[in-house]
């Protein structure tokens, strides 16, 4: 289903439509992810992918065109160029371990430690929580730097949107396309 | 196919429909012109990869990395990893505020451009390139 979704973004035309689907892309791996176990991050990625940015994008196609032009450019090369990359990413994939494999790498070094020591040291019953305010503390640190920064680089981007469209209104021959 | 082969292939088909849905989503941001499509195509990679992360924390037969409350930890229930969990958590958050910031970008170029695809943006550059070049041959040659 997942992959029905991405395929039918790629040949819908509409962008109205395309954001609608990247909204039910974001559903469908979130019950993919309560699948598999990450409670946290479905409903993560349930709330943001699924809700904020479909708002945000729903937005922006307020603002700007509808539909999408067809383009002259030739699909051969990109798609030529996309088979290579995922022909390699495949080849990467051989030596991992199977999925769901309990002695693979990932699962014997920091993961089972947490596990071990969050009951005693931190004392909340949610590990994911635990770990992230907690021992990852200064990664939440600096994600939210990051937010700050980016919603920073937001404002200033669309600040003065409005009075420059007003000049615009007024004045045709000096504003908008340079 | 022997039965060795068929475990392989059942224990690696999460990691290949994982890159099959990143190189869809990598496809869409090299070969589609329209901005806004780039950034969905870009999320859709993203998604996947965040995938790939979760599908590697899983441990069968495991659940949820949720301890009952009074912190009692029963030492036979098998937890999945929490680590990748917490990894993705910051990951999505920090994928919403690149996917705001390139949307405002798209605001600002139709604002300039008054179009979000990338060939009549090419051909507006283009054009303005070519007319700045004509006048300073203009300006050069009326000086000499």
């Amino acid at each position: 289903m997942l992959t029905v979704t991405a395929l039918a973004v790629v040949r819908t035309r509409s962008l109205f439509a395309v954001v609608t689907l990247s909204g039910v892309f974001s559903l469908l791996s979130a019950l993919l992810f309560v699948t598999m176990d990450a409670v946290d991050v479905a409903f993560t990625e349930a709330a943001v992918g699924a809700g904020i940015s479909t708002v945000l994008m729903l937005g922006t196609l307020a603002l700007t065109a509808r539909s999408e032009r067809s383009t002259k450019r030739s699909s051969t090369v990109p798609l030529l160029a996309v088979l290579v990359t995922g022909a390699a990413l495949v080849y990467g994939t051989l030596d991992m371990p199977s999925f769901g494999q309990s002695d693979a790498p990932a699962q014997i070094h920091v993961g089972p430690d947490y596990l071990e020591r969050i009951p005693h040291e931190i004392g909340v019953p949610n590990a994911v929580t635990a770990i992230l305010a907690s021992y990852r503390g200064y990664d939440t640190l600096g994600e939210t730097a990051v937010v700050f920064a980016a919603g920073i680089g937001v404002l200033i981007l669309i600040s003065g949107l409005r009075t420059r469209r007003r000049k615009d209104e007024d004045d045709p021959e000096t504003g908008g396309s340079a | 196919m022997d039965s060795g082969t068929l475990e392989f292939v059942i224990g690696h088909l999460n990691y290949w429909l994982f890159i099959l849905l990143m190189m869809t989503g990598l496809y869409i941001v090299v070969a589609k012109g329209n901005l806004v499509k780039k950034i969905v195509g870009l999320n859709i990679f993203q998604t996947s990869v965040f995938m790939l992360y979760i599908s590697i924390g899983k441990v069968t037969g495991g659940t949820a990395p949720i301890f009952p409350l009074d912190m009692k930890v029963d030492p036979d229930v098998v937890y999945s990893n929490p680590l990748p969990h917490v990894l993705i958590l910051t990951a999505i958050v920090v994928g919403i505020a690149t996917t705001s910031l390139g949307l405002a970008l798209i605001i600002r170029i139709r604002e300039e451009y008054h179009t979000i695809e990338e060939d009549q943006i090419a051909e507006i550059e283009n054009a303005v390139l070519k007319s700045e070049q004509w006048a300073s041959e203009r300006a050069t040659g009326e000086h000499s």
